[in-house]
């Protein structure tokens, strides 16, 4: 318990330090687009593949559960839609990027700890924290919504393959069931998620390589570290935000 | 020049620096030695702020840099250049750009003109047409060597170096300790290096400190070194046959 506290504390410190007034926007600026590009484009290519296959595993679930003649397949588009747009787009594919993304933050930064790059950055007078975390903070918090929102459309679309490809439903049921009571404020409430994810898998991933004390051994340990606190936050959080937002 | 006043630091109730007093005078090379573990990294680190010590002051040209926070601090430490152990450039960044880091940072200079400087700066240390390398891409020599090229392109009026020839064979141990020399003398910088290599000792020390066990144990010129009489330095200084030898020699004047 005691540790947790001190974490947490540790963690509160080194926000302030990340939030302050950073010294040169314009380095700034150039370093969030090197960050968009490490931590967003670079993890296109897994969203794209992940996101069509999880559509199409649901939709493929629904459609072989429904026997009874008095549901509408309709339902399997509509489920397939909600799914994916409320849980599957936001909270697993941050789960996914927690493990990718913040394994690849909290390496880095426990590399560059242990190498005496940050000693170096605050000998010379820089806010390290701030300049190493928050470009990595904005280029998450502006690039995951991008990301959760092809998935959407590309989870979507893999419900629409399979029902195009096995015939295991009528494509104009899928697409009716799509477009059945939709709401945008579901948009909106996986918008929000996505963004506390984000935030949460850089800055908890963050601290725990910012923070590593020791060598090689001890990045590889905090990284972990950094990927499983990053998930327990974000279901937590999904949790939370859920019974706040939908209920 | 620096003063050390009572210096003090523990690390989880064990007490690593112990009342340490010290000045270090400008345009001159101060080499802190002693045994791995002694303390003396982490008086270097108390004296540059990457540690806060427990208590004591530490006066940096007059002003009391224990008590400054947040943008002094960030003066003081914009005039300090530091080597460090493992070199500590930047991975992500070219030679060349490694140079540029504290004055794209620090100064509202045109990209040409700090291209201009960094490439003075790695001229100086012998570096030349390598700007375009990433850092792993060249040799532990050469790193130890852009690493001071980028401590001196701001014109540090104080360099620090932990343990700058760790890993060098000696010939280029010598190249970087007549590196720090010739910094030292052009830009008048007060120099502190932390070592336990007695050839460096011996090639550019103006002054040597002794720490032993987290304490000043003796402070004094190599002349002064070589006709100690202190148990702990001698047993430190002259720890092979060989050594003692040489010692003995000298004394005898054979």
């Amino acid at each position: 318990m005691f540790e947790t506290l001190k974490h947490i504390g540790a963690y509160g410190m080194l926000m302030k330090r990340v939030l302050s007034k950073p010294e040169r926007w314009k380095i700034y600026k150039v370093r969030i687009i090197d960050e968009m590009d490490k931590l967003g484009v670079s993890s296109l290519g897994l969203v794209i593949l992940l996101s069509i296959f999880m559509g199409a595993v649901i939709c493929l679930q629904t459609a072989t559960n429904i026997d009874s003649p008095l549901i509408p397949m309709t339902l399997v588009g509509y489920a397939t839609r909600e799914s994916v747009i409320l849980e599957l787009a936001p909270t697993m594919l941050s789960l996914i990027l927690a493990g990718k993304v913040g394994s690849s933050i909290a390496s880095e930064l426990g590399s560059m700890r242990v190498t005496e790059q940050i000693d170096a950055l605050d000998i010379m007078g820089v806010n390290s924290a701030s300049y190493l975390i928050l470009p990595k903070l904005v280029s998450a918090l502006v690039f995951f919504p991008f990301l959760i929102i092809i998935s959407m459309v590309l989870g979507i679309f893999g419900g629409y393959i399979v029902s195009v490809g096995t015939g295991i439903l009528e494509t104009q049921d899928y697409i009716d069931g799509i477009h059945l009571d939709f709401k945008l404020y579901h948009v909106f409430y996986a918008m929000v998620k996505t963004l506390f994810f984000a935030a949460i898998i850089t800055t908890v991933s963050a601290y725990y390589g910012y923070t590593v004390k020791g060598g090689s051994l001890e990045v590889g340990k905090n990284s972990t570290k950094g990927v499983v606190s990053s998930s327990i936050l974000i279901l937590v959080f999904n949790y939370l935000l859920t019974q706040i937002m939908l209920i | 020049m620096i003063e050390l006043k009572g210096i003090n630091k523990s690390f989880d109730g064990v007490q690593i620096i112990k009342d340490v007093s010290a000045s270090f005078e400008k345009g001159k090379v101060t080499q802190i030695i002693g045994k791995s573990g002694s303390g003396k990294s982490v008086l270097t680190k108390c004296v540059v702020g990457l540690h806060e010590p427990d208590s004591g002051q530490i006066i940096y040209d007059g002003q009391n840099y224990s008590d400054m926070r947040g943008s002094e601090r960030t003066e003081i430490r914009k005039s300090i250049g530091m080597l460090f152990q493992a070199s500590a450039l930047f991975d992500s960044l070219t030679v060349l750009q490694n140079v540029m880091f504290p004055l794209t940072m620090f100064t509202d200079q045109s990209k040409s003109e700090m291209e201009d400087r960094a490439n003075e700066c790695l001229r100086k240390v012998n570096i030349i047409d390598k700007g375009h390398l990433f850092p792993a891409e060249t040799s532990g020599g050469m790193q130890k060597r852009i690493a001071i090229a980028r401590a001196i392109a701001m014109e540090p009026k104080y360099l620090f170096a932990d343990e700058p020839n760790s890993g060098l064979d000696p010939q280029t141990a010598i190249v970087i300790d007549n590196l720090i020399q010739e910094i030292t003398s052009e830009y008048n910088t007060t120099t502190v290096v932390v070592t336990h290599d007695m050839n460096s000792v011996m090639e550019v020390a103006d002054k040597i400190i002794f720490i032993h066990n987290g304490q000043k144990w003796w402070q004094g010129t190599k002349e002064e070194l070589i006709r100690t009489d202190n148990t702990e330095l001698q047993d430190f200084v002259y720890a092979s046959k060989f050594m003692k030898r040489l010692r003995e020699s000298l004394l005898s004047g054979s």
